[in-house]
């Protein structure tokens, strides 16, 4: 028994490690087909990790104003993530925490992180900070109600929140439409733009004033704590990725029972998915502009109403199949 | 079985989608790319029904849909928007956001309502007549919260679409019925054609507020 227990913390902990190893070239992957699609040479993939080891070796400056919440902010908000990253199953369910690996637990890991974020936002005192603290906070109330009622469909299909289970039921069906799943997923992709500050809501790659969300917030931010925030935002789209391929495409992950044979399987189409996925929001952000700020809200109110049919279609098809 | 119902589900599910994205759409052609969408999904619900069901006069029935309101009717109200110089207007809709969720609650009261009292009917029946009269009440509803004629006007080939999906659904409906449905659709377009041809000249407007005007409602 203590046997199997070793191999499954030993398979946890490659996922916990694998996903932090390999979010900075995720990144990289997806600058990198933007810059292609838009004709230009584009920097190399191993371009942000260098850049975190720039600001790890660099001088930390704090403003005076600040207390030691924005010292503290940087790390509690990689632990947040870094543990809700780990939770979603990626190439093998049933891993060492694959119980605690709920989306409603995803949901309030990121929200407990954001929330930290938005603090340290508005600890320093610059204006700058403000309107991007309003400005997430406004994108955040309108992205988790869908968010929810994303996790609430899926639950209503699947009989449960747990994530190993939902990708186990998946691949045990045989292969359908269900309309249900194919709105949710939409809806789980809009949110998951709006989470990331990707292009139709805010553009990662410009500190413009007037639009600027994400960036506004860690402005103030410098060296090593920089670094951890950007390594956070690095997880978290590594996370939503993982979140729906783990929802909507699972073929190919180990499933419960198996070895480390199987898992080196896993491995493998996971990370040909996350290249995938990361490719996909490339061409993505390559092809359309940014949004003004007050659109937002229309934009995010469609994937509340996807989510909304989603959840009403997954209730017909329960009560007419009874 | 189950795979031809989550077929069927499917087509019916993206019809509704396609209702809520007229409610949200606000450019004219737009507007009419997504009723012809909704006419073409509607005759693939139908023909996968025929097919799955053994009820060949239903492709005659997806013909119609697919000749009619996919191609003729969106043809005819484009040409119609050209002619009448109105392409580039927008359409002043009551505030999306709050025209979204009363269709929401539209859509969850249709469901609620069909899905308690068809306890008996078989499963295709239930989840046609559920779909579909969520789609007809958001044509409705289009009806209401548009000021343009024009919109007016897809808003209410919309709701024909929900009634059509309904007949599918329902045994029994005669054949004759259905092309008789088909074509006075096809005169209620010609007729109000020419009613907005009548407003355009005496108006010089489609905006039908125009016509509140004209009827002394407003000082």
């Amino acid at each position: 028994m203590t046997g199997t227990g070793l191999i499954l913390l030993f398979g946890q902990s490659i996922q916990m490690f694998l996903v932090i190893l390999l979010a900075p070239a995720i990144t990289g992957i997806v600058r990198q087909v933007k810059a292609r699609a838009t004709r230009r040479q584009g920097a190399p993939i191993i371009q942000p990790y260098r850049d975190l080891y720039k600001l790890v070796k660099k001088e930390t400056v704090v403003a005076e104003t600040a207390s030691w919440l924005f010292r503290v902010a940087p790390y509690a908000i990689l632990a947040f993530t870094w543990v809700a990253t780990a939770l979603v199953p990626t190439f093998a369910s049933g891993l060492m925490f694959n119980w605690a690996a709920d989306v409603v637990a995803l949901v309030a890991l990121l929200g407990a992180a954001r929330a930290i974020l938005a603090l340290a936002g508005m600890d320093v005192g610059t204006a700058f900070g403000g309107i991007g603290t309003s400005r997430e906070l406004m994108i955040a109330t309108l992205a988790e109600p869908a968010m929810l009622l994303v996790a609430l469909t899926i639950a209503l299909t699947a009989g449960t929140t747990r994530l190993p289970e939902i990708a186990n039921f998946l691949v045990s069906q045989p292969m359908t439409v269900r309309v249900s799943l194919a709105l949710a997923l939409v809806a789980l992709i809009i949110v998951a733009l709006a989470e990331n500050a990707r292009i139709p809501i805010d553009n990662p790659a410009t500190h413009l004033e007037l639009t600027m969300v994400h960036e506004a917030m860690v402005l103030e931010y410098s060296g090593r704590h920089l670094a951890m925030i950007e390594l956070a935002a690095q997880l978290k789209l590594v996370l939503y990725i993982a979140l729906i391929v783990c929802l909507f495409v699972p073929f190919g992950m180990a499933p419960a029972q198996a070895g480390p044979g199987a898992w080196a399987v896993g491995l493998l189409v996971f990370v040909a998915k996350l290249v995938l996925g990361a490719a996909l929001l490339g061409i993505w952000e390559a092809s359309i502009a940014k949004m003004r700020v007050f659109r937002v809200g229309e934009f995010l109110g469609g994937a509340f109403v996807f989510a909304f049919l989603a959840i009403l279609l997954a209730f017909v098809t329960r009560e007419v199949m009874q | 079985m189950t795979h031809a119902y989550d077929v069927s589900h499917f087509f019916a599910g993206l019809m509704l989608v396609a209702s809520f994205a007229l409610l949200y759409q606000d450019r004219l052609f737009s507007v009419l790319n997504i009723f012809a969408a909704q006419a073409i999904l509607l005759a693939i619900a139908v023909g996968w029904e025929a097919y799955t069901q053994q009820r060949p006069h239903l492709f005659i029935t997806a013909a119609l849909a697919l000749g009619l309101k996919g191609i003729i009717i969106p043809v005819a109200l484009h040409r119609m928007i050209v002619k009448l110089g109105v392409h580039r207007d927008i359409d002043q809709v009551v505030g999306v956001g709050k025209t979204l969720l009363i269709g929401l609650a539209l859509t969850s009261l249709s469901l609620l309502l069909v899905l308690k009292i068809t306890t008996a009917a078989e499963s295709f029946t239930r989840e046609g007549l559920a779909l579909a009269l969520a789609i007809i009440l958001l044509g409705f509803l289009m009806m209401i919260t548009r000021q343009n004629a024009i919109t007016q006007i897809v808003g209410f080939m919309s709701l024909e679409n929900g009634l059509i999906l309904a007949a599918t659904g329902a045994r029994g409906m005669p054949l004759v019925v259905e092309i008789s449905v088909a074509f006075s659709v096809l005169i209620a377009l010609f007729v109000f054609a020419v009613f907005v041809f009548r407003i355009r000249e005496r108006f010089d407007s489609v905006d039908i507020e125009a016509l509140d005007n004209a009827r002394g409602d407003q000082s």
